[in-house]
């Protein structure tokens, strides 16, 4: 599939058979899953279930041992350049340099991205994600909920068609991680996006993920929607479900033994 | 498809990758001089140690002067100079590779990783801004070495400084791209060898001193070192008021050399952090 033709029918992302062994353990065992444009997969396990490893892949950092990861229908491996300009990222654990101003970071990644109009860009952004009093602050001086949403402000510059985002929220009080999900999910539904979202917080995950995809020891354990996964789980909370799959030691096709 | 169609369609794609690319090598430029704007101790950080080194090494020479009752002043000549080249070589390979480590330090790096910036794009970046760097500190410390040592270092080495700074230049950028591909591979265990390496070849460059003083096996050594022929040139310079162009063709062919192979090793490092799953985990550990 070209780059160019990216529609809602087909899927933006494709995981086939991943598999990632590090020296003596097995981060990913095939792995499979897509992500469609215009939806929100949650991608869910707990820690050292393989999501990170996951992500690296999509975004071209980590070769899969076997398996392919295509995004746009491009290998990231091979691709990176062209498919990093209609993809972005945020996570928790990545910051921007805490030594520049809120507006010369984001000045900084418009240009990398190749932004038109980006002093526009970034203000509409800055009022987006309510943090538009902060342009001249210094990056480092803001607390860890303003950073959070600055690097989601980085990861839309580009009007990415595709956001993978590892734990947004992660460092969010209730108020604002609820405020970030609707305007996340705003900017979703305006622009059509495909957005790859993982968190610990399944209440959120109820809330925002149009589907989801549990994992655990680098395997999918269950796939579906929401309501079709608590079902199968005979859960009514997605919490439960991720308690009885970290609790249980052999787990099929959605049902815990 | 009708080439004479193709062509200018090929050549405006072409004209746009080169425009975006120096875009983006703007934008890195920039994300380092920000870094000046509000840190007076990291600007006061660029001049201050080579002014001391500079303090030290010329009253040296004065010494030398004085009590060789100014028969040694050609040596005394040498060591100021060889203290400028050898600062222009460690800032040039430092702006190469603390450019690249500090995205690492602020963890950015991944941000940067992800993005449409090419690694030749940022390795260019980081070797311009080291070059703004070097300008700065070798106008300052010939300045300085002009007023209070009444040494003239462009009077002395007159048109020949062009080719041997810039073969310093390049040998610090390729020093740069190795020592930076030894932080990709192992993370913040290898960025001791950032300050190291250079200080591994200090002494095989025949800086302070002739090559002939080295010993025949280390010379052998000494020899396969572009810095060598650089700093063998400048002395000539200062015997004989004019440099034979070997030194800095030899110099510049080893620094293709150099350059070549670091690039290699770099794209080396590169494969292995991505597949050890090092690259996204820069800055993290």
């Amino acid at each position: 599939m070209p780059i160019n033709s990216v529609n809602q029918n087909h899927p933006s992302v494709i995981a086939k058979n991943l598999c990632k062994d590090y020296p003596g353990t097995r981060a990913l065992d095939h792995l499979s899953f897509t992500l469609n444009q215009g939806e929100i997969l949650g991608l869910l396990g707990p820690n050292g279930a393989g999501k990170t490893t996951a992500i690296h892949i999509l975004l071209g950092l980590l070769t899969p041992t076997s398996g392919e990861a295509l995004v746009f229908g491009l290998s990231p491996l091979k691709n990176r350049q062209v498919i990093s300009k209609r993809l972005n990222f945020s996570s928790a654990y990545v910051q921007l340099p805490s030594n520049l101003k809120v507006a010369e970071n984001l000045l900084i990644f418009s240009k990398i991205y190749g932004v038109k109009k980006f002093n526009q860009k970034i203000d509409y952004l800055l009022e987006l994600f309510d943090i538009a009093d902060l342009k001249n602050r210094i990056t480092g001086a803001l607390s860890s909920g303003e950073k959070t949403r600055l690097n989601l402000c980085k990861a839309l510059l580009n009007d990415p068609q595709v956001l993978l985002l590892d734990e947004p929220t992660a460092s969010l009080d209730p108020e604002m991680a609820d405020t970030v999900r609707k305007t996340l999910q705003k900017i979703q539904q305006e622009r059509n996006i495909g957005i790859l979202y993982t968190s610990h917080n399944m209440p959120e995950v109820e809330e925002i993920c149009d589907r989801v995809l549990f994992i655990h020891e680098g395997r999918t354990i269950a796939e579906g929607t929401p309501e079709t996964i608590m079902k199968n789980f005979e859960t009514n909370t997605l919490e439960q479900v991720f308690i009885k799959i970290v609790r249980s030691g052999d787990i099929i096709s959605g049902k815990s033994t | 498809m009708n080439p004479a169609l193709d062509k200018p369609i090929r050549t405006s794609h072409v004209i746009g990758e080169v425009s975006e690319s120096f875009s983006r090598i703007r934008a890195m430029i920039l994300r380092y001089l920000f870094l000046h704007k509000r840190s007076l101790p990291r600007t006061f950080e660029i001049v201050f140690w080579p002014i001391m080194e500079l303090f030290v090494w010329g009253f040296v020479s004065v010494y030398i002067q004085n009590v060789s009752h100014n028969t040694l002043s050609k040596i005394a000549m040498s060591l100021i100079n060889a203290m400028i080249f050898w600062d222009i070589l460690y800032r040039s390979q430092q702006g190469v590779s603390i450019s690249f480590i500090e995205d690492i330090w602020t963890q950015n790096i991944v941000n940067l990783l992800i993005s449409p910036l090419k690694i030749w794009e940022w390795v260019t970046a980081a070797a311009l801004y080291g070059m703004i760097k070097t300008s700065l500190i070798t106008l300052i410390l010939a300045t300085i070495a002009f007023f209070l040592y009444q040494f003239n270092l462009v009077g002395i080495l007159q048109i020949s400084i062009i080719p041997l700074i810039f073969n310093l230049l390049l040998f610090g950028w390729a020093l740069g791209i190795f020592t930076s591909s030894l932080v990709i591979r192992w993370g913040h265990a290898a960025e001791a060898l950032i300050w190291g390496v250079p200080f591994l070849i200090q002494p095989l460059s025949a800086i302070f001193y002739p090559l002939s003083v080295l010993p025949p096996w280390l010379q052998i050594i000494s020899k396969a070192l572009p810095s060598t022929y650089v700093f063998e040139g400048m002395r000539a310079v200062i015997q004989t008021g004019h440099m034979p162009s070997h030194y800095f063709l030899v110099g510049l062919g080893l620094n293709l050399i150099y350059f070549i192979l670091a690039g290699f090793f770099f794209q080396w490092m590169y494969g292995k952090a991505r597949s050890s799953g090092r690259l996204g985990r820069l800055g993290m550990d």
